[in-house]
């Protein structure tokens, strides 16, 4: 599961903002979830929670959900990402690399694929916090 | 705060990985892609382990070159690479197939990341990569997120390729990037003034060699042995002994 890779990467993270907060202990980390990756949070937390550290032995994992805006460089149309319109192996390239989304996805009004992932791209690490 | 998490893990993911070879040019055209593939088969040959990953995310080629099949590859706490010619490959092609990524600065800095991020490399004693030409986002990102990369530069004997090429050697020089040396790729007549072996030693680089023009080459597209008996595989037999 390729969540993994993402978890260790949270956790990294989270590690090394700790040391620099010099956090004795980590009591929360909020991580944000872009729809257009769409993440499992199952196999995520589940990851989170088998390889996390003693520094993280009390913090509760949050996932903020975010919503993908696409806006058109070409025309300027805004739109909402829906992956119900896709098929299920272009969901997944999505999934590993969101950026295939340009290769699958044109803008709905004028059909270019030249537009930015305003929000809700993949995941961000959003806050910590501890006791020092 | 919004911190982007997975370049931080990106180190890690190379831990076990002994040495990163960027084969490079400040061209188009030259070669990259034949030399990169056809090196990852030599190397492979004298017994490393070895891996591929095709960073020219706009215009793939290594997966023509060595005919690898686009199966999805396997997930393990990551992404594990397919074996294709006995190499640990990796490429965006795993995901988009055949079809076009028209991609900006932005999408490519996180296909790579992305790609960095997930992808478990495992124990390898080179991981080659086959660059897209220029000093561009890619050769930056590079420099951000590998910098113990050792560049190997192709160049042809044109006037028009080695002038380019020499301002991403500078460029790399400043940056005190390590390069192993220079390659002169599709040799047909000897150079009319100065020999490109001249003009790398001027620039205080090795020379490691000159490739000619072999008319096999395009035959040899998809097919691991006649690759390494193009003048390419002869000629990077020699070169690898330095390595
Ligand atoms: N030694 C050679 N003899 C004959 N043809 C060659 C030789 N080396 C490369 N070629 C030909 O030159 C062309 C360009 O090669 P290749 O795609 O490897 O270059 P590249 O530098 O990777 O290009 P790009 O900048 O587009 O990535 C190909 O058609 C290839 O067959
Ligand atoms: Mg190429
Ligand atoms: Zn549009």
């Amino acid at each position: 599961m390729h969540e993994w890779a993402l978890a260790e990467a949270i956790l990294t993270t989270a590690a090394q903002i700790a040391e620099v907060e010099q956090l004795r202990e980590v009591t929360c980390v909020t991580v944000r979830l872009g729809e257009l990756q769409d993440a499992e949070l199952g196999i995520l937390k589940f990851a989170l929670n088998e390889m996390k550290s003693d520094l993280f032995k009390n913090a509760k994992f949050r996932f903020l959900r975010a919503k993908t805006e696409l806006s058109c460089r070409a025309c300027g149309n805004h739109w909402r990402f829906k992956k119900e319109k896709l098929d299920p192996v272009t969901v997944e390239a999505i999934h590993f690399v969101p950026e295939a989304a340009h290769t699958f996805i044109k803008c709905p009004k004028c059909g270019s694929p030249d537009f930015e992932i305003s929000s809700g791209r993949g995941i961000w690490f959003d806050s910590i916090q501890g006791v020092k | 705060m919004m911190i982007d998490p997975r370049v931080n893990v990106i180190a890690k993911r190379l831990v076990n990985v002994k040495r990163v070879i960027a084969v490079s040019s400040g061209k188009g055209g030259v070669g990259k892609s034949l030399v990169a593939s056809t090196l990852a088969l030599v190397l492979k040959n004298e017994g490393y382990r070895v891996g591929l990953f095709d960073l020219d995310f706009t215009s793939p080629s290594t997966h023509i070159i060595l005919n690898v099949p686009l199966v999805a590859p396997k997930e393990d706490k990551g992404l594990v690479p397919s074996l294709a010619c006995g190499i640990s490959y990796m490429s965006l092609v795993y995901f988009i197939g055949e079809n076009p990524a028209p991609l900006r600065g932005i999408d490519v800095s996180n296909v790579l990341i992305e790609l960095l991020a997930i992808t478990q490399w495992g124990n390898l004693d080179f991981l080659i990569i086959d660059m897209p030409p220029g000093i561009g986002d890619i050769l930056l990102d590079l420099l951000r997120f590998i910098n113990r990369a050792e560049f190997l530069i192709v160049t042809t004997g044109s006037l028009l390729a080695f002038e380019t090429v020499k301002k991403q050697v500078v460029m790399l020089c400043e940056l005190k990037t390590p390069i192993i040396g220079i390659m002169e790729n599709m040799q047909q007549t000897p150079n009319i003034c100065c020999s490109i072996e001249d003009k790398t030693k001027k620039l205080g680089l090795p020379f490691l060699g000159k490739i000619v023009f072999d008319p096999n080459v395009e035959s040899a597209i998809g097919d691991e042995n006649k690759l390494l008996n193009t003048s390419i595989g002869q000629t990077l037999k020699h070169v690898v002994k330095n390595f």
